[in-house]
């Protein structure tokens, strides 16, 4: 039975029975007070006369003395029943409008209906934890990819506010703590449509709880964790999340990218762009004397990756902690003069790296005053500054959520993005320049939708089959061939192709294909779907490949077989 | 001792006694089976029912259903006893009343029985 109707059950056991008492009652009264009937012979009610009369009188409906006028004794009785009942039945009302008023209840309610909807979803679904600013961004572009979410946060208001986002999709979204594991189950976690758990929430300690629950409960799903330190990361992967996202490391790391290959750091940002944002022009920080305003976990990490490349740093900081090999200046970084004293007139660089976007805009307006020449780096803490930060344009802007929330799509939509990803690191500026120019002449500059094919029987059931046969040539060129006009190329490129232990790049479009092959598109999400019929339909993949245009039919296709009857 | 516990154990077999003393008697000879009897059954019946409503153990929900069967009974006959043409009870009438509240009595046997397993599996 239903939770909810049985905490409304037991909490109105008392004043059901009171009522079926004073019905009892009156009911007996009723019947034998005898009346009198029209020719003065006595007469009594029957049971079910009774009935009918407590009814009507104990809800105050009152149709009046049915089914004869009462006598004085039978009047006298009524009066007393009348109140009784009136009573009781006031008791009963009171108590069911209490029960609806009662928080307690009405998270009983809210929980079995939260419940329903989540078993109700039929489809994929990701289970995001937390609604903060990063669940949210992280929400909207689960949404804009046409992906199914579910939601719990422990703040009601978090949770309200999802249905002012405007999204395409009826959100299930709880007010429930992450951290029990039934909350959990209670959002799908254990069912099979569950694709993955992003766990967002600002708290480290949740998110790792949320990342072991879900390894126990159910370890075929991957988990994505958000961390703010390098130690909760460790404890984290440790404890078996798939993926943990340190938003300040993964800065650091591209920062240091971006000043050994801008192309490479241009191109990784281009691919793991929120859907609808556009390839940025080139941005390389400059070797140099950098200044670092702040040394929080933001500034150490960033601190972090300029010693890595070697490069002299000078710490702004107003706690003044002492970093062995590194000048430390005592001060917000907010005035001139502490600036001076860091000296930002000849400073490469500057990053404000305080968790206050007001201080941290005032030390890169500041800074650029002193150096006009200074390339700015600012951390954005909240999204409510986007205005800001825009009108004031720095070279670079750190928004901890749009980081985090990059990160999880594309290690969401597929774990071979993270693999090229990874090769993109390591590659020098030409190369990722090229990459970007052979992607972009096909694709355009909006930021790609990446996927994934696989020629096996279940992705690519028409190419398997060709492959299978000894006359049936298939290249990678053909995959990117449109099945309605076969001389029009699709806008997707192959950025990797894996076959057994290799790897390959970039691969050549001529490169034949084999089966078992993987392979990793970029491109338009209108050429992911038009690329379907190539791997799944016979006949389309035969006019794309060959350019046979081949009758559906299988009358047609004796009366055209070569050498049929 | 538990004042709770008396009350519900004391409606459950006051519904099983009173269902009994109504169905006893010759099927059909409607001296034998009083109305009064009749309706106290009913109502100990609906009170025994809203009692178990709640409990969320395995015993709970064969309790609450064999007291919803009682009642389904019991409204049956309650029906057939209200219907019957100008209030005159007959043989046949007094028949199936009889009947159906002896099915009622079967629930009400098997509730009372478990509320004495319950008892004895509880070892306070």
């Amino acid at each position: 039975m239903n939770n909810a109707v049985l905490v409304a059950l037991r909490r109105l056991r008392a004043p059901i029975v009171l009522l079926v008492l004073v019905f009892a009652v009156g009911i007996v009264g009723l019947v034998l007070i005898p009346g009198t009937d029209e020719a003065g012979r006595p007469w009594r009610m029957s049971i079910f006369d009774a009935l009918y009369f407590m009814s009507y009188t104990a809800s105050t409906i009152g149709f009046g003395e049915i089914p004869r006028a009462f006598s004085t004794p039978q009047r006298i009785w009524v009066t007393l029943v009348i109140y009784a009942s009136v009573i009781g039945w006031a008791y009963l009302v009171a108590n069911l409008l209490s029960l609806a008023q009662d928080r307690a209840f009405r998270a009983v309610l809210e929980t079995g209906r939260f419940r329903r909807r989540v078993h109700a979803l039929r489809e994929p679904f990701y289970l995001v934890c937390g609604l903060g600013e990063t669940g949210t961004l992280v929400g909207r572009a689960l949404d804009a990819l046409g992906l199914r979410f579910v939601a719990i946060d422990v703040s009601e208001e978090r949770v309200q506010e999802l249905d002012l986002l405007d999204l395409a999709q009826d959100v299930p979204a709880m007010v429930a703590n992450a951290r029990l594991p039934e909350n959990l189950l209670a959002a799908g976690l254990a069912r099979p449509e569950c694709r993955g758990v992003l766990t967002l929430t600002n708290d480290d300690q949740a998110n790792l709880a949320v990342a072991i629950s879900v390894r126990l409960l159910n370890p075929e799903v991957p988990v994505v964790a958000r961390a703010m330190s390098r130690d909760a990361t460790a404890n984290m992967l440790s404890f078996g999340a798939d993926h943990v996202i340190n938003p300040f490391a993964t800065f650091g790391e591209y920062l240091a990218i971006a000043i050994k290959s801008p192309g490479s750091h241009r191109l990784m940002s281009w691919l793991t762009g929120l859907p609808g944002t556009m390839l940025k022009p080139e941005t390389a920080p400059p070797r140099g004397r950098w200044i670092v305003c702040g040394y929080g976990r933001f500034g150490s990490e960033v601190v972090r990756a300029f010693r890595g490349l070697d490069l002299d740093v000078t710490i702004v900081d107003p706690d003044e902690p002492t970093v062995d090999g590194l000048r430390v200046v005592r001060g917000l970084g907010t005035e001139a003069a502490t600036l001076e004293a860091a000296g930002a007139r000849d400073a490469a660089g500057i990053v404000a790296a305080t968790d206050d976007d007001v201080s941290n805009l005032s030390i890169v307006v500041t800074a650029r005053e002193i150096n006009p020449g200074v390339f700015t780096i600012v951390r954005q803490n909240l999204r409510a500054s986007s205005a800001l930060f825009t009108a004031y344009d720095a070279d670079i802007t750190m928004v901890s959520s749009e980081i985090i929330a990059n990160q999880c799509l594309a290690l969401l939509q597929t774990p071979l993005l993270a693999r090229f990803l990874g090769i993109v690191r390591n590659e020098d500026d030409a190369w990722a320049d090229r990459a970007i120019e052979r992607l972009q002449a096909r694709i355009g500059a909006e930021a790609p939708d990446v996927w994934r094919v696989r020629m096996d029987s279940i992705d690519a059931p028409a190419c398997h089959e060709a492959l299978g046969r000894d006359d049936y040539p298939l290249a990678l060129a053909d995959l990117c061939r449109d099945c309605a006009d076969r001389e029009r190329c699709l806008e997707c490129v192959p950025m990797l192709l894996v076959r057994g232990s290799e790897t390959l790049v970039l691969p050549d479009e001529a490169l034949q294909l084999r089966r078992g092959d993987t392979v990793l598109f970029a491109g338009r999400p209108a050429a992911r779907a038009a690329q379907r019929p190539v791997l799944r339909n016979v006949n389309a993949r035969d006019y794309a490949v060959r350019g046979i245009d081949r009758p559906g039919g299988w009358i047609w296709q004796r009366m055209t077989r070569p050498g049929g009857r | 001792m538990n004042l709770e516990k008396v009350i519900f154990a004391f409606f459950i077999i006051l519904a099983a006694t009173l269902n009994f003393g109504f169905v006893i008697g010759e099927i059909d000879n409607p001296l034998h089976h009083h109305v009064w009897e009749f309706f106290a059954a009913f109502v100990v019946n609906v009170i025994a029912t809203v009692l178990k409503f709640g409990d969320r153990t395995q015993v709970g929900a064969t309790h609450l259903a064999t007291s919803l069967v009682a009642l389904l009974q019991l409204c049956a006959a309650a029906l057939i006893w209200a219907l019957a043409p100008g209030g005159e009870i007959s043989a046949e009438t007094m028949t199936s009343i009889v009947s159906l509240s002896a099915g009622a009595l079967m629930a009400n046997v098997v509730s009372v029985v478990i509320l004495i397993v319950e008892t004895t599996l509880q070892r306070r």
